[in-house]
């Protein structure tokens, strides 16, 4: 076991919380990602796939969860893995071996950083921030959207919308949001 | 509370008190009012003075299309110029002042412009400050600019923040008169996902206005009920003190929402306005129309006003400007403001009619064919006198003149687009016309259906239509009982024979002689006319002078005003503050930043941080007793290559490739060979641009058969991996290849100097062997670091030095950076920074960004070997142009000073040692520069003509911009290891 000790992306030791009136903001550390791509004519990469997951591969614009594993769509024949990091540390391994040379599999786990809304004021915090349309997005749905100049995935889960925008901005990311949940809520 | 114009009734709380100055003078008014009525009913006639002539002005309207009482709002920060005093919604201790007047708003010294007036006509600036030609940038502009002015800026900082945010919806709904109303009422029933939006701060538009009854109630409670009904939809979202600014391309428009303009200070945390991006599938506009004046000798008085506006003030905010009132009219809606006034029981002192055939009125005088000739009161209005139909001049006593000229609808946002409105005769005004922008209907007054009937009908139309061509079945409203006046009006746009000034365009103080005089000087086409008098230009983009100003023109050119035409209407409808446009991309929050792995351990040892695109990379890390950031940079180069730094380089793109055919497709970007990279390896490779330039250098590194890693400069790693998508998609989308960026995923440290091995194999796992012989230069490989983290390792080197990169998994950067200093602390380790990084390049003569430079080949690099002609790739082909291949070609050398104290300065060009200096003489040009502390002196790298037979040359380096002119000798860009033998030691 090596000794070596991780950061948040926003530097701290633990997870970052922020509560506001009608909205929590919470970062979220401790998921692992991989990529997963098809590789051209690959026939039995979906079935391979499928058969790790424990389901099938999400459509355009969804996601789909199982018991252990959750996947969303990231482009044309293209996923995101995602899974909790404990146990998962090498997800991109786990994939890739389960796929067996039918796809494309990348660590993805700290290129980005994470952030969970929830709360009455998330559709009106969102809104102020992307130009996804959140208030149709249904439980699942997930779409690639800009805040503050950041690419970010949008994704809708049971109860929560996460944002998942590249790790190096990750202050920057949640500046954004904290400035925008402080013009919904207001300061207590 | 002394209100001496305040009449009973309206639609404000008068149980509220709302105090508030003007010019330091205390008031007070109720909730409900804004400040223009809040004015009116403590009896301010006068608010502003004129932009050109300094005249006493007062409200002309009672909306956003107010040309005078434009007012400074707040103090300090905080401070407000230019707002119109009709839109500015009271509230408890707003301070209110006048602009553009010294010392005071009743005595102007200013005001003397108005004595000059025959010399201050249209193009006077132009055909009076023409010489010296110098002067108008620092004396006459100036000078004409404080003299001729709106409101003043603080120059302080804007304390407050702005949003930016997106909406979506099915039906947008510009409006919410009785139009917009049953629009929204049509789409919201119907389930359609609705946006209504209202400028004003209570919904209902005119019907708050006017005393009709809608079925058996007045206007504005019908109003109040389908805004309740509206309100309780969840798919209908209503935004009031929100104006939609402009229609843009697809549907979406721009709206700005004041959230707190009405209060002093914003809440905490909250903005003061948001600028809304709005996604329609379907629009709405319901945006009603505006008075137009009728233009006579002195119609500029405080006091002259529009009628529809003295009725709204009347019936909604309850106050009149003056107890006695006239009204001048061309038709049928004068009438209605002399009766509502009289019903409130303000006398109505005249209905002066233009048309002989005028309508009597129980109460009031009309004078049928009458006109008003010219006005008395120096800073409100006294009388007004009359020419009757008879020809004879009389004078009638009145302290406010209600002026009904005719609706025009207001066609704006059906414009923006382009799309061209139509003349209508039946209301002698242009309706919308031609292409509208994309799926907008137009509804109500701002299509021209100008009684409420109308409205309510053509709104609910409107809204049908639009949720039919998206497949929602709405079914029509039951139309309640309305008004449904016919238009009875006679064109008449301006009181001829006057041989004072007729004022058109009272923001602009532009008269209807100097309409004349545009035309006599030939500026007829109304786009030249608006530029050479200035009508419809500023706040108000002539809302109520326009149609005006086009009659004038019109009738000079012997053309009818549809052929005389409109000038193009523009975004923002009305007037946004700058700070709305900048949303919260104000200072640090300009762009986003990105900090790397080691950013906070950085920041622990006090690194000087540099901005490299939205990077913050440490540039040095400073020591006790350093003063100056040579002494820092050059220890870490002296360090490092005595025994060993270490620096991040995450910034670094990193972009992963894989698929059955990756090594072919990077045998297409990279100008040099990768098909035959053996597994392990990592090769230097270049790519072109299609036209043979040289634009990216960095490594692949091949991890297996069928994956590879890319590495970019910093700079460019978002380009090169658009270029490869695109290639990939576009060019070769049969190969089996996938793409992705890793550069945030791993931490990446170069580990430089003769103590690298020896430091890295305190991390590295001792399972895996990096010796030379196992792990030599150019070698890659995944190891485990620290005890089993998962990690890979390369052994390349941009410093020269024996070096490495190792990464690791992000969150562990911030651990691997400490670790390695730990793990070295025995070799003198030190981190060092970009400056350190630059400087050892230079000394090995590698080519960083500015030597890549968007001009430079292959061959300028000395790299054109590199470009395989084995095999095809980007800019093959343009990299074999005659012109870039010449023998003379620019080729990197080295520069030495000849005498050690000179330094050779960056950017400066290269002349042959004896003859001119001159473009012509030009031999190139130094790109870097920098100390070396290695060499002790100064070294430069440059492109210089035919280089490579040039070494030992004796050649000036000048910089004739700051008279620098030294003497410097050719030698090998390879200032340190020339023969690479401690990279591979």
């Amino acid at each position: 076991m090596h000794n070596l000790k991780p950061i948040t992306p926003l530097g701290a030791e633990t997870a970052r919380v922020d509560q506001f009136s009608a909205l929590t903001i919470a970062e979220v550390p401790d998921r692992a990602l991989a990529s997963l791509t098809a590789r051209e004519g690959c026939k039995e990469f979906r079935e391979k796939a499928s058969a790790f997951l424990g389901f099938e591969l999400p459509s355009v614009g969804q996601s789909a969860a199982g018991s252990a594993y959750a996947a969303f769509w990231i482009g044309p024949e293209s996923w995101m893995v995602d899974a909790p990091y404990g146990g998962n540390e090498d997800l991109a391994r786990q994939v890739k071996a389960a796929v067996e040379g039918s796809a494309s599999v990348v660590e993805q786990t700290d290129g980005w950083c994470r952030f969970d809304l929830s709360g009455e004021a998330t559709i009106a915090v969102l809104e102020r921030l992307c130009n996804a349309d959140c208030q149709q997005m249904a439980v699942g749905a997930v779409t690639r959207t800009q805040i503050h100049h950041l690419g970010c995935f949008m994704w809708r889960q049971d109860g929560v919308f996460t944002v998942i925008g590249p790790r190096s901005s990750a202050g920057s990311l949640h500046h954004a949001l904290m400035q925008t949940a402080q013009s919904v809520c207001g300061l207590d | 509370m002394t209100h001496s114009n305040r009449l009973g009734g309206g639609l404000v709380d008068q149980s509220t008190r709302l105090s508030f100055s003007f010019d330091g003078a205390e008031y007070q008014g109720h909730q409900g009012d804004t400040l223009a009525s809040a004015l009116l009913a403590n009896g301010v006639r006068l608010m502003g003075r004129s932009f050109k002539y300094h005249r006493p002005r007062g409200v002309m309207t009672a909306g956003s299309e107010e040309p005078n009482a434009l007012v400074e709002l707040r103090s300090g920060a905080r401070q407000e110029p230019n707002t119109r005093a009709t839109v500015a919604e009271l509230y408890d201790g707003l301070d209110a002042r006048s602009q553009n007047r010294f010392p005071s708003l009743k005595y102007d010294f200013m005001g003397i412009n108005d004595r000059f007036s025959n010399f201050l006509t249209a193009g006077f600036y132009y055909k009076t400050f023409m010489w010296p030609k110098a002067f108008w940038e620092k004396l006459y502009e100036p000078v004409i600019r404080k003299a001729a002015g709106l409101g003043s800026v603080s120059f302080q900082d804007d304390p407050d923040c702005y949003d930016k945010g997106f909406r979506h919806c099915d039906l947008l709904v510009i409006g919410s008169g009785p139009a917009g109303l049953m629009a929204a009422l049509t789409a919201g029933r119907a389930g359609a996902r609705v946006i209504l939006a209202e400028e004003d701060f209570v919904t209902g538009g005119r019907l708050n206005a006017e005393t009709h009854q809608i079925g058996d109630m007045a206007g504005s409670d019908w109003a109040a009920s389908v805004v309740a009904e509206l309100v309780a939809l969840p798919n209908v979202r209503i935004l009031t003190r929100t104006t939609v600014i402009g229609a843009f391309d697809h549907g979406i428009y721009g709206a700005v929402e004041r959230v707190s303009d009405h209060l002093a200070v914003p809440e905490s945390g909250k903005p003061r306005q948001v600028l809304w991006r709005i996604y329609s599938k379907r629009a709405v506009l319901a945006a009603g129309a505006t008075e137009r004046p009728i233009a006579f000798e002195n119609n500029d008085r405080p006091g002259v006003m529009l009628a529809g506006a003295v009725r709204a003030y009347a019936n909604r905010w309850a106050v009149t400007p003056h107890k006695q009132v006239a009204i001048f009219t061309n038709n049928d809606d004068g009438h209605r403001t002399a009766a509502d006034l009289m019903a409130k029981g303000v006398t109505v002192t005249g209905v002066i009619d233009i048309r002989p055939d005028a309508p009597s009125l129980s109460g009031a005088e009309v004078f049928a064919g009458a006109q008003v000739v010219d006005s008395t009161g120096r800073l409100g209005l006294r009388s007004v006198k009359l020419r009757l139909a008879s020809g004879e001049l009389r004078d009638l006593n009145c302290g406010a003149l209600a002026v009904s000229g005719g609706w025009n609808p207001n066609v704006h946002l059906t414009c923006h687009q382009r799309g061209k409105p139509v003349w209508n005769d039946a209301i002698a005004a242009f309706i919308p016309g031609g292409e509208l922008p994309f799926g907008m209907r137009v509804a109500g007054a701002a299509n021209g259906d100008l009684s409420t009937m109308g409205a309510l009908k053509t709104g609910a139309q409107a809204a049908k239509d639009a949720l039919d061509d998206l497949g929602i079945r709405a079914q029509l409203p039951d139309l309640p009982k309305a008004e449904d006046a016919k238009i009875s009006l006679t064109p008449f746009w301006y009181v001829k024979a006057s041989k004072g000034r007729a004022w058109i365009d009272q923001q602009n103080d532009v008269t209807v002689k100097d309409i004349k005089l545009a035309h006599q000087e030939n500026f007829r086409s109304v786009e030249h006319l608006k530029r050479y008098t200035t009508l419809g230009m500023a706040t108000d983009q002539g809302k109520t002078s326009n149609m005006g100003g086009l009659a004038v023109m019109a009738e000079l050119t012997g053309k009818s005003i549809p052929e005389t035409g409109t000038t193009i209407f523009r975004p923002p409808y009305t007037p946004v503050t700058m700070g709305a446009l900048a949303g919260r991309s104000v200072g640090k929050d300009f762009h986003p930043t990105r900090e790397t792995p080691s950013h906070k351990w950085a920041t622990e040892q006090g690194a000087v941080f540099v901005e490299v695109g939205n990077w913050m990379r440490a540039q040095w890390f400073p020591k006790p007793g350093e003063t100056h950031w040579r002494q820092s940079v050059e220890r870490e180069v002296r360090q490092t290559r005595n025994s060993v730094g270490v620096c991040d380089v995450t910034t670094l793109g990193k972009i992963d490739v894989q698929g059955a055919d990756a090594a072919t497709f990077l045998n297409k970007i990279y100008a040099n060979g990768f098909a035959k990279l053996a597994i392990g390896k990592v090769r230097y490779g270049v790519m072109l641009r299609e036209d043979g330039i040289a634009y990216d250098d960095g490594t692949a590194a091949r991890l297996a058969e069928d994956h590879f890693v890319v590495t970019t400069t910093t700079a460019n790693a978002v380009l090169v991996y658009r270029n490869m998508e695109f290639a990939r998609q576009c060019l070769w989308p049969d190969l089996d290849v996938q793409l992705i960026s890793t550069t945030e995923a791993w931490a990446q440290y170069a580990v430089a100097g003769p103590n690298a091995r020896n430091l890295l194999q305190k991390i590295v796992d001792p399972e895996f062997d990096i010796s030379n012989d196992a792990f030599p230069f150019m070698a890659c490989g995944e190891v485990t670091v620290c005890g089993g983290l998962r990690a890979r390792l390369f052994r390349i080197s941009f410093s020269g030095e024996l070096a490495y990169e190792i990464a690791v998994p992000t969150r562990y950067g911030d651990a691997m950076i400490r670790a390695l200093m730990e793990a070295g602390e025995e070799f003198d380790v030190t981190p060092y920074g970009t400056e350190a990084l630059g400087v050892m390049r230079i000394e090995k003569g590698h080519a960083a960004g500015n030597e890549l430079n968007g001009t430079t080949t292959a061959l300028n690099l000395g790299l054109g070997r590199m470009v395989s002609k084995k095999k095809d790739c980007i800019g093959n082909v343009l990299s074999e142009r005659e012109g870039l291949n010449e023998d003379n070609a620019l080729r990197l050398v080295g520069l030495r000073p000849v005498d050690a104290r000179d330094a050779i300065p960056a950017g400066a060009h290269l002349m042959n040692a004896d003859g001119d200096v001159s473009a012509k003489t030009d031999q190139g040009y130094v790109t870097s520069a920098a100390y070396s502390p290695i060499l002790e002196s100064s070294i430069g790298l440059a492109f210089l003509k035919g280089g490579a037979d040039r070494m030992g040359e004796i050649l000036r380096v000048v910089n004739p911009l700051e008279g620098q002119d030294i003497r410097a000798e050719v030698v090998s860009a390879h200032f340190v290891d020339p023969d690479g033998e401690r990279l591979r030691a």
